[in-house]
């Protein structure tokens, strides 16, 4: 099965996703892959916070809040 | 010799300084981190078989590498630019091992005797995350002691570890980041430079450095880089570039997949559902959990606002008790009044915000300990991001409107220092609650009840509106300035970890209340001492010999043609007569006479101005100086002869002084200047230097005078309020 690769910031909530790519400044990029949001690593995006952003995500069995803007500039693959 | 050094380092949330107050109790001082303005918490542990042992708890952290001074430390400390430590704790929570491994794999590398502290190994055990502890041990080479903070299980096995560790020779680390030959090769130039100028004690240093090196270097802040690593870590970054790999990515990776190795060994599969997750399916609910925000925020909101106000009412009681019985054991003089108004109303200063300060530590030590102040800054960061302040500036800034002080203590909660700078600096336009009784007394003045209504606002309603609207617009329009002028930083972003729901010690609680409250007594308190003893002078001297004279003379003849009830009268009104022409004789009076061609275009005369300058010691002791100013006894905000009096105050021409347009102008004064010492002191101590507050006070005292005066003759041209 061929998965298209698409941004972290438009996966639907409750959904999961695998990290490809992060397209950031490099102090985040670096922060997030220090915090282990690494190529490979498998995200759930938990839920959205009240007034739309930022989002709440899983990964590495512990939570992390991102703003939309910046979850857009990073590239997933969905996994079913 | 020096007691052995033992730091503490970990993740944010990992349980840290809950382990610091259990292994060091009551006596840590919270201290500054040599050379940066970092708040470090130190203290003492009684070893049984080697005495004393100093133990530091530095700030959380997810990594050794750093872009800025504050992020330095943790490397620093470890390192031992300052001093090696002896043995480095590193805290991990076992429920978010990868994430704490990565930190703990980077202090192991560096060769420094380390110690894994498995906190909330209750909650892995419910979450059925099963954690070898024996083995994790074994395979990093280092001791490995599980823990359950909240009851103190483990604790003497931490405790025996660490003197253990303390009496055995160091051995070189067991794991260390692999790094594939072309990586090796690529950073091999930095390596040389490291050796040559960062006087590396060891090849394993050697290796931390240069690893450190490459992923700090390039964007940071950093000062004392020697200039050859900071080339040669650019040159390293470049050629691996030229192999089409990112560097930093390739070290972390090397490292993770270390970590995934080791958890794959130790750890079982982890929970699907996490443990919490229902509750913040309630506190992060689009409706439900805006409604608990608001409750939970407005809680803390009239705590401030409400709750301390009996006790500072007490203590100010208490302060006045005291100076009636110095001024009654006393002789009247100088020494007297120095002792009365100068050092005991200065302790009566510093003391009246403990009530405050111990209030929001309780409920930021609550919010903080059980998680909910993480989601305070998820859920209302959409808005705080719009002026570039971040999420956990809100707490900060919400308590503003109560008290700049401990608001000011507050921003510790962020971690970014130049976000906690622009939150600092923002935080003194709200409209903090002294602002409150000179508001009261001017709109009582100039505005008669139900005179002129908004709708079904009264006048004097309608402008205490209008003042706390621009305190807010003011506040935000700052912060969006500054973010873009003074504190220009990278996009101002959210990375934010929330951590798992947990029930906070009450101990712990406490002992956080009372470090803050004892380093703001120490530290800001005698600053505060010192300014009002100041301020006093200035509002005393000089004293003329000639006015001594007159008033003696005055009181005599009152006692010649005098007896009984219109004598003393006589002599309180004497009294008051005196008090108010030593004041305009004072520096301070003078002072005002000096500003009033600056002030005039303000709608202010001399005796505001004096009131002014008064108001250094706390906003609402406007109030009380423009009635010394006015020959008025024991002025408050309600009090009728005042109001009369500036009713009927005048211009030497004639023209009205206190003109409702001349109030307003002073309440929009009020609202943006930064007219409090106390204030200007907490930011000094909390941002590290007097520059910030001196820049603080010079851009507020701008922006008040440039907004008042565009008021003031905007109202004139448009014949406004005359």
């Amino acid at each position: 099965m061929r998965r298209a690769p698409t941004r972290l910031g438009q996966v639907d909530v409750g959904s999961a996703a695998v990290i490809r790519r992060l397209d950031l400044p490099r102090p985040l990029t670096r922060r997030l892959l220090e915090m282990g949001l690494l190529p490979g690593t498998r995200v759930q995006v938990v839920r959205v916070a009240p007034l739309g952003d930022p989002l709440e995500l899983r990964l590495r069995n512990y939570c992390l809040s991102l703003r939309r803007e910046d979850a857009l500039r990073i590239e997933v693959e969905a996994v079913p | 010799m020096a007691a052995p050094l033992v730091v503490l380092a970990g993740n944010p949330n990992s349980g840290k300084t809950t382990l610091f107050n259990r292994l060091t109790g009551s006596r840590a001082k919270v201290a500054n981190y040599p050379g940066v303005t970092v708040a470090t918490l130190t203290g003492r542990l009684q070893l049984r078989e080697r005495g004393p042992v100093d133990v530091v708890d530095l700030p959380g952290t997810y990594s050794l590498s750093a872009r800025s001074p504050e992020e330095q430390i943790a490397v620093d400390a470890i390192l031992g630019a300052v001093r090696r430590p002896d043995v480095v704790v590193v805290v991990s929570d076992a429920t978010a091992l990868a994430r704490n491994l990565y930190l703990a794999l980077q202090v192991i590398e560096t060769g420094v005797p380390t110690i894994l502290a498995l906190t909330m190994m209750d909650e892995a055990r419910a979450a059925r995350l099963e954690v070898d502890a024996l083995r994790l041990a074994e395979r990093l080479g280092v001791e490995a002691v599980p823990l359950v903070a909240s009851t103190g299980e483990g604790q003497d096995r931490l405790v025996a570890a660490i003197a253990r560790v303390l009496s055995s020779p160091s051995r070189p680390p067991r794991v260390t980041t692999p790094l594939d030959d072309d990586l090796a090769r690529d950073l091999a130039p930095l390596e040389a430079a490291v050796r040559d100028s960062l006087r590396p004690r060891s090849e394993v240093e050697v290796r931390a450095w240069t690893l450190w090196a490459a992923l700090s270097l390039g964007d940071d802040d950093l000062r004392h880089v020697p200039d050859p690593v900071r080339a040669a870590a650019q040159a390293a970054r470049e050629a691996t570039a030229r192999r089409g790999v990112d560097l930093d990515l390739a070290i972390v990776e090397a490292r993770y997949r270390v970590v995934d190795r080791l958890l794959g060994e130790t750890t079982g599969p982890a929970a699907e559902r996490p443990a919490g997750d229902r509750l913040d399916a309630v506190l992060t609910h689009p409706v439900v959990g805006l409604g608990v925000f608001a409750l939970v925020m407005l809680v803390v909101f009239q705590a401030l606002f409400s709750w301390a106000e009996p006790v500072m009412g007490l203590i100010e009681a208490a302060v006045a008790g005291v100076q009636a019985q110095v001024e009654a054991l006393l002789p009247a003089g100088a020494f007297t009044s120095l002792l009365s108004q100068g050092v005991v109303a200065g302790v009566g200063n510093v003391v009246v915000f403990v009530p405050q300060i111990a209030l929001l530590f309780l409920f930021i030590s609550l919010l903080e300990d059980s998680g909910y102040l993480a989601r305070v800054a998820f859920v209302i960061d959409r808005v705080m991001g719009g002026v570039g302040l971040h999420g956990k500036a809100f707490v900060p800034m919400l308590s503003g409107f109560a008290c700049a002080v401990p608001a000011v203590m507050s921003t510790r909660t962020i971690e970014s220092r130049k976000d906690r700078l622009l939150t600092m600096l923002v935080i003194p336009l709200t409209s903090c609650s002294a602002r409150l009784p000179v508001y009261m007394l001017v709109v009582a003045t100039v505005f008669d009840a139900g005179s002129v209504s908004f709708g079904p606002l009264s006048a004097g309603a309608f402008v205490l509106l209008a003042m706390y609207s621009l305190s807010v617009a003011a506040a935000l329009g700052a912060a969006a300035v500054l973010r873009r002028t003074v504190l220009r930083a990278p996009p101002p972003t959210l990375i934010l970890e929330l951590p798992p729901y947990r029930r906070p010690l009450l101990r712990n609680v406490a002992v956080n209340v009372w470090l803050q409250v004892r380093a703001f007594l120490h530290e800001a308190g005698t600053v505060i001492l010192a300014c009002t003893v100041i301020l006093w002078a200035l509002l005393s001297y000089p004293r003329l010999e000639s006015t001594t004279r007159a008033f003696a003379e005055r009181r005599d003849e009152a006692a010649r043609t005098l007896r009984g009830e219109a004598l003393h009268e006589r002599m309180a009104e004497l009294a008051t007569a005196e008090a108010g022409e030593r004041l305009r004789e004072s520096v301070a009076g003078r002072v005002g006479h000096a500003i009033e061609p600056a002030l005039a275009p303000l709608g202010f005369d001399w005796r505001i101005g004096v009131g002014i300058l008064g108001a250094f010691a706390a906003r609402e002791v406007f109030v009380s100086t423009l009635g010394i100013v006015f020959d008025i006894a024991e002025a408050d905000e309600a009090s009728v002869p005042l109001r009369d009096a500036l009713q009927r105050a005048t211009w030497p021409d004639g023209r009205r002084l206190l003109t409702p347009l001349a109030g307003v102008a002073l309440m929009v004064f009020f609202v943006l200047a930064c007219q409090c010492m106390s204030t200007l002191a907490i930011v000094a101590r909390e941002a590290g230097s007097w520059r910030w507050a001196a820049f603080m006070f010079a851009y507020m005292t701008v922006l008040a005078y440039v907004v008042t005066l565009a008021v003031y003759q905007g109202g004139r041209a448009l014949g406004w309020g005359l």
